[in-house]
């Protein structure tokens, strides 16, 4: 526990660093489009309601899914960018996280500027008329600075949404606090999610106190609210300069970055190809907990390096196709057909499948006399079935149903985690596990057979993007993986991390994989 | 010289002023009487633009006021408003100096007007750095007072400006504005529904009722009587005063 604690203190610098750097740009970016906006429609009436619509409608949008969308968005200008102007931009990370969260920051602007714009008592509006100011002066002389307490609160909740918000830019690839939570949900590590949560609730109070003093300032006028300003705006300066700190220390350029998407597997082989890496002395960058969508698009665009995924995935998603002529065969259209398409490289398969399968309760199986998916279809429809968060919306799923003719009773979704513990609790019978996860042997689960062969085959791959397609280092320290882990050994790894008692971490387990696949140190 | 000439404004349908023809030579003091709604502030905020009249024009020494920016144009007129007006925002000295710091007039300048016109309006030196919000009404009309004079205008519109003022004080800022008057050649407007005021202020006296021009002369001649019943309704106050004090005195 207190092991666990110092590994996730290593981690804040540079995490809360990015979270600060993503959430103060944000809010500024947010700032410098709403206030000019929200004076523009003060002035002109007419555009008042389309503002405040179109931030109200941006609000209602989940904030995780205004994220996850920015991302094919800024992928495809990127690609019209690199057609028009040779030159293209990461869409990965930054960029769609910011626009987001700007976008989700405008509205408590927009809506507290103009609010406190047309409270401005109307005499005093005229006298500033009547004094001779033009319409700019009266702006900067009189409105703003009568407006400001009121704006300034706006920015307050601006700035708490955002901060809150901000951890869920790490699906889209960017680091931030969130990487705590997103892992530590996954590997079940309280610590870590703890840590997150907590380094960004403090974060967003500490902002919020220091900005409610400069609010206070600007409502006290004079000397004394002058001052106050001052120093809220001096604290916040030297919060913003010691959370940057770490990125000064100047990062190694150039190097190899690996992807993952959210799960404990994916974390161990991720910490394993850095670890070959590292030996062959490059520099690494990781970018764990990407959404499964976006990190094929990310390694096609040249945003990831490297990473794992499953020949089925691909198969379904990446070339759309339903049917299913075997492992081999898949195996080698893909590797064609990916190469061809996007210029991605099938470096080879890691040996195990990590394949969707129905799983339940082996007595539950019992009981009902359920040796395979064939004798499922009677007795789905009394069933309750609980599926990971992107199952019921893949083609395996449709293709399952058509094979089985399989009609649950009810559909539960669950992040996996929670998916196994729903199982384990009797809130549903049956789940999709994942062939080589070390709960199925952990639990005592039966994994249904699949006679027709509906669900294709889920061969782990390794991934190269097409501007590392001929780099004999990265070719060089990956090489020696292919073909060398078995779905035994893989569990087993998985299930260090995953289990309650003596969780190792993912880097710790991917040690103990290479040293069992007899690879040195 | 200030001339309005068949100036009419009026608001859905219903008209607030109706065919106004005033001329004001330069150096005078007008005072605009009549009932509350009668078009008195509408009138007085046509002169500097805040209103723009729905027909005629209004002109000083010559030029039609439209053809004028309307913040230059302001620069140049003090105007005093009925509700004060007041940025509270700005202190008393800031407040003073505003017209001065917008025609680029350095500090060390608008400082020492400051300092000259809380004299003129008796406050003292020491309100200078307070809030609007830290006055009395009356020290506020003081500053509005004093704010309209900040940036030495020819022109002086006032609307009801002492009308938070005790009697006594009153009395004694009305004179010292009559007198800063005289000396500085100003041509002032003044609006006011207290009809004895008007009598002790005025060169001339204009009456207005329902949005017309119902009476306009020396403040003698319309204590005399006037052939409008609502005039002389509206000078019985002063008239009735004169004679009661000159029987309270004679007995
Ligand atoms: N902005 C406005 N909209 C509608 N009616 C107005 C407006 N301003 C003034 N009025 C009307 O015009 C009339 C004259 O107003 P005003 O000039 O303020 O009168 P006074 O100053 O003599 O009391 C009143 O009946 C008032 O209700
Ligand atoms: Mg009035």
């Amino acid at each position: 526990m207190h092991d666990q604690l110092i590994q996730a203190l290593r981690l804040l610098p540079d995490r809360l660093a990015w979270h600060v750097i993503l959430s103060a740009s944000a809010l500024a970016l947010a700032c410098a489009l709403s206030l000019p906006l929200a004076v523009l429609a003060y002035r002109h009436r007419g555009l008042r309601w389309p503002l405040l619509g179109f931030s109200s409608l941006v609000q209602t949008i989940p904030s995780l899914a205004l994220l996850a969308l920015f991302y094919p968005l800024l992928l495809g200008l990127s690609a019209l960018t690199k057609t028009v102007l040779h030159h293209g931009f990461s869409a990965l990370g930054y960029l769609p996280s910011l626009l987001a969260l700007s976008l989700y920051a405008m509205l408590p602007l927009l809506r507290n500027t103009m609010a406190a714009l047309d409270g401005i008592d109307p005499a005093v509006i005229e006298a500033a008329r009547g004094v001779g100011m033009t319409a700019k002066q009266r702006l900067r002389l009189v409105e703003l600075p009568l407006a400001a307490p009121v704006i300034m609160a706006g920015v307050r909740t601006a700035s708490v949404w955002t901060i809150g918000a901000a951890t869920l830019s790490t699906p889209i690839g960017q680091t931030s606090l969130g990487d705590y939570i997103f892992s530590g949900l996954q590997t079940e590590n309280w610590i870590d999610v703890l840590v997150g949560v907590a380094a960004s609730a403090v974060l967003a109070l500490v902002v919020d106190q220091l900005l409610a003093r400069v609010e206070r300032g600007l409502g006290a006028s004079g000397r004394a609210g002058r001052a106050g300003t001052r120093l809220g705006l001096g604290a916040l300066a030297v919060v913003l300069a010691l959370a940057l700190s770490p990125l000064l220390i100047p990062a190694a350029g150039g190097g190899y970055v690996i992807g993952a998407k959210t799960f404990s597997e994916q974390y161990i082989l991720a910490e394993l190809t850095a670890q070959r890496l590292e030996r062959a002395r490059a520099h690494v960058a990781r970018k764990l907990n990407l959404g499964s969508a976006v990190a094929y698009r990310a390694l096609a665009a040249g945003d990831l390096d490297v990473y794992v995924d499953y020949s089925g995935t691909l198969w379904t998603n990446v070339l759309g196709r339903t049917d299913n002529p075997g492992r081999e065969a898949v195996l080698k259209q893909l590797t064609a057909e990916l190469k061809a398409r996007d210029g991605v490289t099938v470096l080879g398969p890691l040996g195990f499948e990590n394949a969707y399968a129905l799983a339940m309760q082996r007595n539950t199986a019992m009981r009902l006399g359920i040796r395979s998916l064939i004798d499922l279809t009677l007795v789905a429809p009394s069933l309750r079935f609980g599926s990971d968060l992107e199952f019921t919306s893949r083609p395996e799923w449709a293709s399952l149903q058509t094979a089985y003719g399989l009609k649950f009773g009810q559909i539960k979704q669950f992040e996996p985690t929670f998916m196994y513990r729903a199982l384990e609790g009797g809130e549903a019978d049956v789940i999709t596990a994942f062939s080589s996860d070390g709960r199925i042997a952990a639990d005592n689960l039966l994994v249904l057979p699949d006679p027709r062969g509906a669900l294709p085959p889920y061969d782990a791959v390794v991934l190269i993007s097409p501007k590392r397609a001929g780099d004999s280092r990265l070719i060089g320290a990956l090489g020696p993986l292919i073909g060398k882990i078995d779905a035994e050994t893989m569990r087993r790894a998985n299930l260090s991390v995953d289990r309650d008692t003596n969780k190792v971490s993912p880097a710790e387990a991917a040690r103990s994989l290479g040293d069992s696949i007899g690879l040195p140190r | 010289m200030i001339e309005l000439k068949s100036v009419s404004k009026g608001y859905d349908g219903h008209s607030v002023l109706r065919d106004i023809n005033l001329t004001i030579p330069t150096g005078r003091f007008v005072v605009l009487v009549g009932g509350s709604g009668a078009g008195k502030t509408t009138l007085l905020k046509t002169i500097n633009a805040l209103i723009q009249p729905d027909r005629g024009t209004v002109s000083i020494d010559g030029v039609a006021t439209h053809a004028i920016e309307p913040h230059a144009l302001r620069r140049s007129i003090g105007y005093v408003f009925q509700d004060v007006g007041l940025f509270p925002h700005m202190t008393v000295a800031q407040n003073i100096g505003i017209t001065p710091q917008l025609l680029g007039i350095d500090d060390a300048e608008i400082a020492e007007r400051v300092e000259g016109l809380l004299k003129l309006v008796a406050l003292p030196a020491g309100l200078a750095l307070r809030l609007p919000s830290q006055l009395s009404g009356g020290q506020r009309q003081r500053v509005a007072v004093a704010r309209a004079l900040a940036a030495a205008p020819r022109i002086v519109l006032m609307d009801e400006p002492f009308g938070a003022l005790d009697p006594v004080s009153r009395g004694k800022l009305a004179d010292d504005y009559r007198t800063l008057h005289r000396h500085l050649g100003l041509t002032s407007v003044l609006v006011t529904h207290d009809v004895t005021e008007a009598v002790l202020l005025a060169d001339r006296i204009v009456v207005l009722a329902d949005g017309e021009i119902v009476a306009d002369g020396v403040p003698g001649a319309l204590l005399q009587g006037h052939e409008d019943p609502r005039v002389n309704a509206l000078f019985d106050a002063p008239r009735r005063q004169e004679r009661r004090i000159r029987e309270v005195a004679g007995a």
